[in-house]
């Protein structure tokens, strides 16, 4: 922050003191009543029993042991872990891919990039409408793309087993549980969050790769790199911030995935076998479903902070110390 | 010759890139205009052989759907003005003012920019169902649940605050010398000078609540109050069957922000990718 005067020209006059509270007073006002006391009392909440917006009796650390002995908690935290584990890659992935292809010099860059973002600027709800239809098992697209291709058409939405399961079973494997992956349905809403997203990523990426300096480019070239070369040591590691950054947001974001999920699995959501419950839909159902506790589902939403709080500070501690080239 | 090769391998990658990206909305299209017979066909038809327009009325008077879009755009607007005052106001203070616990006040804010909506939702019905002056329920199922809590934004503050600590010192100096208070000073020189970082908070605010959707679920419970996200998705799943319908339904609510952002792409996109994303 430049340097100014201790008190600046404008706070001179009778006012002066009071008058940068006045302007402030607004934002205060609203920041602090219905963001850091909601953040602030979340705590608290998960201390009681609540049913909808009614406090009722102290209850100690009971809604974490309840938590932690539901095993549907358990499968949607899997879920989540999953999902999280599949969009992050596939986005991060396609998009460098794309922000790669689309640099420099491409013609109607301006074309593609608008294109690929149009998803970021459409809703989630309508989103998931038409994924939903292309997923249908009857009357989908995907199935009679696959038919086309002489495939056989598959559940999509309504299969319950695992991917990898599905791929090794026509040669007579059979996975332990744990190993089966995550299920088709969920892998389908993976696919769908990442289309969505992909176009944001790009947006950052090639805003990432101007900003390396051509004259890197050039002496690699010099110097005889080929073009993976070129990608591997001098792309790569300069991007490095940019790409940190890229999927520790895509992270945080996919912890937080409850759209898609609300609209396009089940009935009931959360289907088939609960295979694709994430842990926001989790809170959701604990928390405003009838028969809700407010103060289980509180408990919920703090084990999702204390995720999301760490991803947030392990960016901040890697970005104070490394990232940085230039 | 090889590296036009390579060209071309590009191009096409990136056209395919382009046509998964646009084929949604294609198909969104497309089954919007077609009729109970051809939804039932299988394998679908690429194109309505009969387009039945009557799926778009037949879809807008099913539920109060112009009620829906009343309520976003009332509640929408409401929070643009309110966010574009309060980012505002917060921001001039924050960067040409000095005073005790200003670094504090800023990074007390910043802070809560690291804890997701999930997050503090449940104890923010909590909060709102108690609040005085709603109807039965407190705020919820008002429209001020939808709009109060929504007024402030902390990064509309930091971006605005980024912007007005460009400006030179010298500004303030000769503005206070040529007799400027701080309101005039704030009205006359610092918003006309912000014209492209207001800009953004706007469109920003705008789209983020329009596309909104765990909030107003939670938040509301009557077709009076629900904004347009809620309403389409309660349509789906009473009309889960209903394909022309809803596809007609998910076309009509995209389309003012799709031909915004027609107009507007650069500045949409600028804005969006500055101010981050919500789910």
């Amino acid at each position: 922050m430049p340097d100014r005067e201790p008190v600046s020209p404008l706070q001179r006059g009778r006012w002066g003191p009071w008058m940068p509270w006045l302007f402030l007073a607004p934002a205060a006002l609203i920041i602090f009543t219905f963001r850091i006391l909601p953040i602030v009392s979340a705590l608290g909440v998960s201390f009681f029993d609540a049913s909808f917006g009614k406090v009722r009796g102290f209850v100690g650390l009971a809604q974490y042991q309840k938590l932690f002995a539901d095993p549907d908690f358990w499968q949607s935290m899997g879920n989540t872990l999953w999902f999280v584990a599949g969009s992050v890659p596939l986005s991060v992935g396609t998009s460098l891919l794309f922000a790669m292809m689309l640099r420099r010099g491409v013609r109607f860059l301006g074309l593609y990039r608008t294109i690929y973002f149009l998803p970021v600027v459409t809703s989630f709800v309508a989103v998931s409408m038409v994924w939903k239809l292309i997923f249908h098992e009857d009357v989908g697209l995907a199935n009679s793309v696959l038919r086309v291709f002489g495939g056989h058409g598959l559940h999509w939405l309504s299969e319950s087993t695992g991917i990898f399961e599905l791929a090794l079973a026509r040669f007579g494997v059979d996975l332990p549980t744990w190993a089966e992956g995550p299920s088709l349905a969920l892998v389908c809403v993976i696919i769908v969050s990442a289309w969505r997203g992909i176009g944001y990523n790009v947006v950052i990426f090639l805003a990432g790769l101007q900003n390396i300096p051509e004259h890197y480019y050039e002496a690699a070239r010099i110097d005889g790199a080929g073009r993976f070369g070129i990608f591997r040591n001098v792309t790569w590691p300069l991007l490095t911030p940019t790409t940190f950054y890229v999927v520790v947001m895509t992270m945080i974001l996919s912890f937080q995935v409850f759209a898609p999920i609300y609209l396009m699995t089940g009935p009931p959501v959360g289907g088939p076998l609960g295979t694709t419950s994430v842990i926001v839909y989790y809170l959701f159902e604990k928390g405003f479903d009838a028969g809700g506790n407010m103060g289980y589902a509180s408990a919920v939403a703090l084990v999702l902070f204390a995720i999301i709080l760490a991803l947030t500070l392990f960016q901040r501690k890697v970005v104070e110390k490394r990232v940085h080239y230039a | 010759m090889k590296s036009l090769r390579r060209n071309w391998a590009v191009h096409l990658m990136l056209v395919v890139g382009a046509i998964s990206f646009l084929l949604p909305f294609y198909w969104m299209l497309n089954t919007s205009l077609k009729g109970p017979t051809e939804l039932a066909l299988s394998p679908p038809s690429w194109w309505p052989a009969m387009p039945r327009f009557e799926n778009y009325p037949d879809a807008w008077h099913a539920v109060p759907f112009p009620r829906y879009f009343l309520n976003t755009i009332l509640v929408a607007g409401s929070i643009v003005v309110g966010v574009v005052v309060t980012s505002g106001l917060s921001a001039f203070a924050f960067s040409f003012f000095r005073f005790r616990g200003r670094e504090g006040m800023f990074n007390t804010f910043l802070s809560t920019m690291m804890v997701p909506e999930p997050v503090y939702i449940i104890s923010s019905y909590i909060l709102l169902f108690n609040l005085p002056g709603g109807g039965r329920d407190g705020w919820i199922d008002n429209y001020s649940a939808l709009i109060v809590p929504w007024l402030a934004h902390v990064f509309s503050i930091f971006l605005l605050r980024q912007h007005f600590l460009s400006f030179p010192p010298d500004l303030v100096d000769a503005a206070v010398i040529d007799g400027c208070g701080p309101v005039r000073f704030l009205f006359s020189m610092v918003l006309p000078l912000s014209k492209a970082a207001l800009t953004t908070v706007c469109l920003f605010t705008f789209i983020n609540t329009w596309n909104s959707f765990l909030w107003p679920l939670v938040m509301t419970n009557s077709d009076s109050i629900r904004p347009i996200q809620v309403g389409l998705a309660f349509f789906a799943s009473e009309q889960g069957t209903e394909h022309g319908l809803m596809m007609a339904a998910a076309v009509f609510s995209i389309a003012p922000l799709l031909i915004a952002y027609f107009f507007a792409q650069k500045q949409i996109i600028e804005s969006l990718t500055h101010t981050g994303l919500k789910g």
